[in-house]
């Protein structure tokens, strides 16, 4: 455990070097999160009565999202594992006193919670002093309260168990770069990351939360915002819970396996 | 221009060696904005339109910025990636070459999966011309060309002000995304949906909303201005203060060679 | 010809600290410091010299170099190449100019070499007839013709070197600047590469400037070295010049019987185990007669050898005198 620690501290001392990228990346996000709520709100303008949310659950949902962006983005993978596994170094890495799975697991994390500490307090501090109904505002009730961060935890899990199972398809393809790219553009519409889910029509809805992606970062928000109320809460956070386990079973099965096919041919 | 073409001819053999890559990116870059349309398709079936623009209108300003905006990414790939050619060196051999700087940068690397983008973009743009109800006569037909002209300009002068830039700061480039990449996404909407506060920034300071949103007005026919179809043709202004500052920050680069 | 005259730079960069605070605090205030990389450098290099620029990493070779192709701009004083200024004239400056960086492919990485040439042609704009003749002249002395229709990426270090240096000559420049050309290659390739570099001097009259750290590099091109260390120009002359500086000082090295040497001050013992010593004596204070004289009166002379330093250790001990 000491050793993932230090990992994360040097990662995040690394990203406190570079001040004018942090900086940089805020004002990025905080312009995002204003021009997609402007957009919406124009559509809002249009037709009230349309609007699958309030107007205020929105924003903090546009927010939550920026904020949270470096945790929840789904086209962020690390290349050095990609490099590593199709230039073959990957047998140094089998020589080290570590589990691989659990190595490329905590690096992930590291990477992303390293970022997301440096710029979510700035965004979020502007955002809460906007006025209604484009601020930031705190969850409606005491239960999205408590609920949200364990909803929170276990999105952020299940998105990078699913990550895990991309690099481990790296092992099996000629073109890991590829894979990637057309992987990221459908996690992400699938993961309400474009427009939210309760934007989409019902029925594509409904095969979306079928979809482990829909428990990535749309769960945790809508429950934030109060979309949902205690039960529907609830259940969408056991749903996450499955999800977690399946995706970290299927990776663990399938790099048991793409090592065994490493050992034998020698990487 | 003929050595334009040569090293268009290299960088594409180049790019070739790796044809599944290749193939799967250009896929990847195809979805990226499929994925984007879809979404749209989604909004708009559930608000029928947003400031009174109607879907198929809509969708020709997005498929014209689209278009621009992959064209400049293809073709002007070298100074969009500028950052990478200081921090390798490899713009020290550009400086020993007898040849513009310009011209070197450009021809430095040219991003061909690109087509993927520019596909969707053609897609939308053969769907929405005769959906949208505009008849075409000459002056609408030309434009359309001057909007995509303005538009490959603009994202142009983006590109090399974001070169400039990289000469002083290697690290707070990101925040150039905001114009560049926030131009492309949150140009598939005509800028005033933005309001009244972004469209005057996108008119005076970064002037998006010149190729996109006033031509645009004219061609849908909302405006009767016939100033408004050359309107892009001022975009074309906005390089220069760009150039400008790329040639300050290389001669600084000279003079301290970081 | 090339001149310098009083060439001064001076770079500024940001203090970066380890630590969780100073990281913090760098978030909002930076401190920098000046780093004087020339400081008046000043040297003529005539048409068809070949002379070897050396000094250890750090010590401004790189940013010369860099001035005198154009690359950089001094702070202050005169540099005229060719009758321009490099910086100046630019293009017109670096069309008789070749550069060969060591580390960094100037070759397309995954297209033939040959498409390559064929590029740096219509760059530099050379006339058919004139590049058919320096292509065939360079694979040729080179040895590359085999190569050359192969991708840049799969050929060897030794292999992808030479056309390196080809493609920065193919314009026919009349000044070559190679930085450290002969890193990393096993030693047929040196040998190809060095002797190629001075059939190129022969029958050009191309005037090299070469940087490197192999001094054998140095040892089999140049006739001239300039030493720079901290910015500052130590030494200027003939490479035998430079030998002499330090001729004074032989290595004795005995095989001898008995206890173990104790040599008086004005020898130095550099090693002594099992009966075996190396000695340096400086010829100055006192002679290898006396010298062996005062050993053999110690011990039993076995067997006993003299050599002078070889150029590694000259230059190292060149360093170390002039602190750098």
């Amino acid at each position: 455990m000491k050793k993932y620690l230090s990992f994360f501290r040097i990662r995040f001392l690394a990203g406190l070097q570079y001040r004018a990228a942090a900086w940089g990346g805020i004002a990025t996000q905080y312009a995002w999160g204003g021009m997609t709520i402007l957009m919406f709100h124009a559509f809002y303008q249009n037709a009230e009565n349309s609007f699958p949310m309030t107007f205020r659950e929105l924003s903090s949902y546009i927010w939550l999202q920026q904020s949270l962006l470096a945790m929840f983005m789904t086209w962020f993978y690390d290349n050095d594992i990609f490099d590593s596994i199709t230039s073959g170094s990957i047998s140094y890495e089998l020589c080290r006193p570590c589990d691989l799975y659990s190595m490329w697991f905590v690096k992930n994390m590291a990477i992303r919670l390293s970022r997301v500490v440096l710029r979510c307090v700035p965004i979020l501090l502007v955002a809460i002093f906007l006025p209604d109904p484009f601020g930031m505002r705190l969850p409606p009730d005491i239960t999205s309260a408590l609920l949200f961060p364990v909803s929170m935890v276990l999105g952020f899990l299940v998105l990078v168990s699913f990550n895990m199972l991309i690099y481990i398809s790296a092992f099996y393809t000629i073109s890991p770069m590829g894979i990637r790219i057309l992987v990221s553009s459908i996690t992400e519409f699938f993961a309400g990351a474009l427009i939210p889910i309760p934007f989409f029509p019902e029925w594509l809805q409904s095969f979306m939360y079928a979809l482990p992606f829909a428990s990535v970062q749309n769960t945790p928000f809508l429950i934030y915002v109060g979309h949902l109320n205690t039960a529907e809460a609830l259940q969408s956070i056991c749903l996450q819970a499955v999800w977690l386990i399946v995706l970290l079973a299927a990776g663990r099965i399938l790099i048991k396996h793409a090592l065994k096919k490493v050992v034998v041919q020698g990487g | 221009m003929k050595l334009y073409f040569r090293y268009l001819s290299m960088l594409l053999k180049s790019q070739m060696q790796y044809k599944a890559s290749f193939l799967m990116t250009a896929l990847g870059q195809f979805l990226t904005s499929f994925t984007t349309f879809l979404s749209m398709y989604f909004m708009f079936s559930r608000f029928k339109s947003v400031n009174g623009f109607t879907f198929s209108e809509v969708l020709i300003c997005f498929s014209i910025v689209l278009m621009a905006f992959s064209l400049t990414e293809c073709f002007v790939r070298g100074f969009d990636v500028f950052p990478r050619l200081i921090r390798t060196g490899d713009l020290d051999r550009i400086l020993v070459r007898p040849r513009s700087v310009v011209f070197q940068v450009l021809t430095s690397n040219m991003e061909f999966t690109r087509i993927g983008r520019l596909l969707q973009a053609i897609l939308m743009l053969c769907w929405a011309i005769p959906a949208c109800g505009v008849v075409w006569t000459a002056d609408k037909i030309l434009t359309l060309i001057l909007m995509v002209t303005g538009g490959i300009s603009v994202f142009s002068s983006l590109f090399v002000l974001y070169a400039g830039i990289s000469f002083f700061t290697l690290e707070g480039l990101e925040f150039m995304n905001i114009f560049t990449d926030g131009g492309r996404e949150f140009g598939k909407y005509p800028v005033s949906v933005y309001g009244e506060g972004v469209l005057k920034f996108l008119t005076y300071i970064i002037p998006i909303a010149l190729f996109q949103y006033y031509p645009f007005l004219y061609l849908i026919g909302r405006s009767e201005n016939i100033l408004f179809m050359f309107l892009p043709l001022l975009g074309i202004i906005f390089f220069l203060p760009c150039y400008a500052f790329f040639r300050y920050g290389l001669r600084k680069y000279q003079s301290s060679g970081s | 010809m090339i001149q310098l005259k009083n060439i001064s730079k001076t770079f500024r960069i940001a203090k970066r600290d380890a630590g969780l605070k100073s990281a913090a605090k760098s978030l909002f205030h930076r401190e920098y410091t000046r780093i004087e990389a020339l400081k008046d450098v000043s040297f003529t290099i005539n048409k068809g010299e070949m002379v070897g620029y050396i000094g250890p990493n750090g010590a401004g070779k790189s940013s010369t170099i860099k001035i005198m192709s154009g690359v950089l701009t001094p702070d202050s004083g005169e540099c005229v190449i060719n009758g321009r200024i490099p910086w100046k004239n630019r293009t017109e400056h670096v069309r008789e100019i070749g550069v060969v960086f060591g580390q960094r492919s100037q070759l397309w990485w995954d297209v033939p070499v040959i498409d390559s040439f064929d590029l740096l042609r219509d760059i530099y704009k050379v006339e058919q007839a004139q590049y058919k003749k320096m292509l065939s002249d360079l694979t040729e002395l080179l040895d590359i013709g085999e190569i050359i229709r192969i991708p840049a990426r799969q050929l060897s270090l030794g292999q992808r070197m030479r056309c390196e240096i080809a493609a920065s000559l193919l314009h026919n420049p009349s000044i070559l600047f190679l930085d450290e050309p002969t890193i990393g290659l096993d030693a047929v390739s040196k040998i190809a590469v060095r002797n190629f570099i001075r059939s190129i001097n022969r029958e050009y009259k191309t005037t090299v400037l070469l940087t490197t750290h192999d001094m054998q590099d140095i040892e089999a091109l140049t006739e001239r070295i300039i030493l720079i260390g901290k910015g500052r120009i130590l030494l200027d002359g003939p490479l035998a010049e430079l030998k002499n500086h330090r001729s004074s000082h032989k290595t004795l090295t005995v095989d001898y019987l008995g206890p173990r040497l104790c040599v008086p001050e004005n020898l130095r013992l550099l090693r002594d185990e099992d009966g075996h010593a190396q000695i340096l004596v400086d010829t100055d204070v006192v002679t290898v007669s006396q010298a062996i004289s005062i050993i053999s009166a110690h011990a039993e002379i076995k067997d006993i050898s003299v050599a002078g330093e070889t150029i590694d250790e000259t230059v190292v001990a060149l360093y170390k005198e002039f602190a750098i």
